[in-house]
């Protein structure tokens, strides 16, 4: 009898199993096929001299990677792109949601409008910046009641801060919905609590809200620098594929490199850049830990 | 104490409004500069474009760039022509629509199978399926589209609509919110229904897909506007012009024709913005849902 039932069990667990299995196979399958398994070929191409002769030559690729001067300009623009706009799109945002969230009238039309770049095609709004940063445009215009010199933000140093213009104009309103959610979902008598005890309200921000809010920090964060690395996008329509200086981003580089199909730097690139990704993923996630532990058990 | 609070809460409604209507100022611009005649645009905006088009036979520009909110008068020139007088604008919109069409549908559909197996079934294997799935969501795009690049070369579908649908169909976003929304569901209610004597086919179509409704929804309206607004995939695996999307063409356009492409603009940004104005509680719902990638 109980050799049966636990042969019944047994055999309902493994039925799961299959079962599971069945309705996940679809999705796994597709993943496998056009994401992980060309993902592990492009790991052997990272470290093979061509793939025609296919010779090892380990690291080789990476070092002729890291010292092409393409490459090394793109990462670096990339890198400070990223470096001013993630913490920019992480801070607003949130200034955004607890500015939203401190009981002002017509909040959810206020709302929408945040949201709303997300429904704009970037490439037609790329031509309201235009317009806006040109040399002879409104920002100049307006600058110069202010006595500032008229600057060429597009074709110089400046178009970094065109685009983070853009990207900020693009991502914040997403990122100020997540934090908005995360807000409301602080549980109101710990709120209260704080105010019984005099907490002021910068306390009550740094010891009470953040607290609560890191698990959204981390995601906000992750997601913006995703998005950062995505803001090729504005750069490629605001400047095209040789963009002035500043504006050369990894993206440019691999499209360039997609061009003229060199297998072995594509594929050393294409690593790099994932291994950077989970590193950077895991440090967040570390801090993360370190930061909220007190509220999560 | 009363009254300061009450003008402390202007304040802060002044400074979200001033930065709200911000916010929308290039979104109103593009609408409003839809409706002015091509002359209007070349005397406003035409020192940017002098270079593109070559200078001297186009009658009045201005020597500055004029930021300009409401036209002179009220055309609906640029319309006809994106509408009806030229086929290149009608044949781009139709490529968006091919295109993204088949990979919201299915996306969501195989992202609804998969959710509920990761939501139903747990064990060490699909935790770390899971898990791989979140980093391959978190990865950029330079890092995605190699692979996809691979694959299309090797299947020879570089260069066809496929390349595209397929990674699309299978990019495991949906797949990651869904899950969280399954899981949400009580077994108390898979399990009722099972002792009842329903399958799991009848719990997934009876139970799980009407209780996930509008997370469905709100999951479509976001994999549809990422792929409506797409450049970068057209770019590499669909080099040929005649097939790329709107999203892409609308570039090529700003250079040649602005008045055309504020027009085309407008009327592409339509299908995202009724799906958001329906769908606006359900997608913010959908965003709030996204928050975490831990649990």
């Amino acid at each position: 009898m109980k050799a049966r039932s636990f042969m019944g069990r047994f055999s309902m667990r493994s039925r799961d199993q299959v079962n599971g299995m069945i309705w996940l196979a679809p999705s796994a399958i597709g993943v496998a096929v056009f994401y992980i398994l060309p993902f592990l070929v492009i790991v052997y191409y990272s470290m093979i001299d061509n793939p025609i002769s296919r010779n090892f030559v380990f690291f080789d690729n990476f070092v002729a990677l890291f010292q092409n001067m393409a490459f090394r300009i793109a990462a670096a623009n990339t890198l400070r792109f990223s470096l001013t706009a993630v913490p920019l799109a992480v801070l607003l945002a949130l200034l955004l949601a607890l500015l939203l969230e401190a009981r002002i009238p017509l909040k959810s039309q206020l709302r929408t409008f945040f949201l709303s770049p997300l429904m704009v095609p970037i490439a037609s709004v790329v031509l309201i910046w235009q317009v806006l940063f040109h040399f002879d445009g409104a920002i100049n215009e307006l600058l110069a009641i202010f006595g500032v010199d008229r600057i060429d933000w597009l074709q110089s140093e400046h178009n970094q801060l065109v685009v983070i213009s853009l990207f900020l104009w693009k991502n914040l309103g997403y990122n100020m919905i997540l934090f908005m959610a995360a807000l409301s979902n602080i549980p109101k008598d710990l709120l209260e609590v704080a105010d019984v005890e005099g907490a002021g309200p910068i306390y009550k921000l740094i010891s009470v809200k953040l607290r609560y809010l890191s698990p959204t920090l981390l995601f906000v964060t992750i997601l913006s620098l995703i998005n950062s690395f995505k803001v090729f996008r504005e750069a490629y329509l605001l400047a095209g594929d040789y963009p002035y200086g500043g504006l050369y981003m990894l993206q440019h580089f691999m499209n360039n490199i997609f061009r003229s199909l060199d297998y072995q730097r594509l594929a050393s690139a294409a690593v790099t850049m994932a291994i950077a990704m989970v590193v950077i993923i895991a440090v967040l996630f570390t801090i993360e830990n370190r930061f909220g532990k007190d509220v999560e058990g | 104490m009363r009254k300061g609070r009450y003008i402390a809460r202007t304040m802060l409604f002044a400074l979200a409004a001033v930065f709200a209507v911000g916010f929308l100022l290039p979104t109103v611009l593009t609408v409003t500069n839809s409706f002015m005649t091509q002359s209007e645009i070349d005397a406003n905006y035409g020192m940017i474009f002098r270079d593109a088009r070559g200078a001297g036979n186009r009658g009045y520009v201005a020597d500055s760039v004029n930021l300009k909110i409401i036209p002179d008068r009220v055309s609906f020139s640029q319309y006809a022509t994106a509408l009806f007088r030229s086929p290149e604008y009608l044949l781009k919109f139709w490529n968006s629509v091919i295109l993204v069409v088949p990979i919201v549908v299915g996306q969501v559909g195989v992202a609804a199978f998969a959710s509920y197996s990761f939501s139903r079934y747990q064990g060490r294997l699909k935790n770390l399926l899971f898990f791989s799935y979140i980093i391959l969501m978190l990865m950029p795009h330079q890092v995605t589209m190699v692979p996809n690049f691979l694959v299309a070369e090797w299947t020879g579908l570089l260069n066809t609509r496929w390349a595209i649908i397929f990674p699309g169909t299978f990019a495991p976003f949906s797949v990651f919110l869904l899950t969280k929304f399954m899981r949400r569901i009580p077994t108390s209610l898979i399990e009722a229904a099972k002792l009842d004597g329903a399958n799991e086919w009848k719990v997934f179509t009876g139970i799980c897909l009407p209780q996930c409704r509008s997370a469905l929804y709100s999951i479509a309206i976001l994999v549809f506007i990422d792929y409506w607004n797409m450049v970068e995939l057209p770019i590499i695996l669909l080099p040929d012009s005649e097939m790329q999307p709107m999203s892409v063409y609308l570039a090529t356009i700003n250079a040649s024709e602005v008045g055309v492409a504020f027009a085309v603009a407008v009327v592409y940004m339509i299908p995202p913005l009724l799906l958001f104005l329906h769908g606006e509680e359900a997608l913010v719902e959908g965003i709030a849902h996204s928050g975490s990638v831990k649990g």
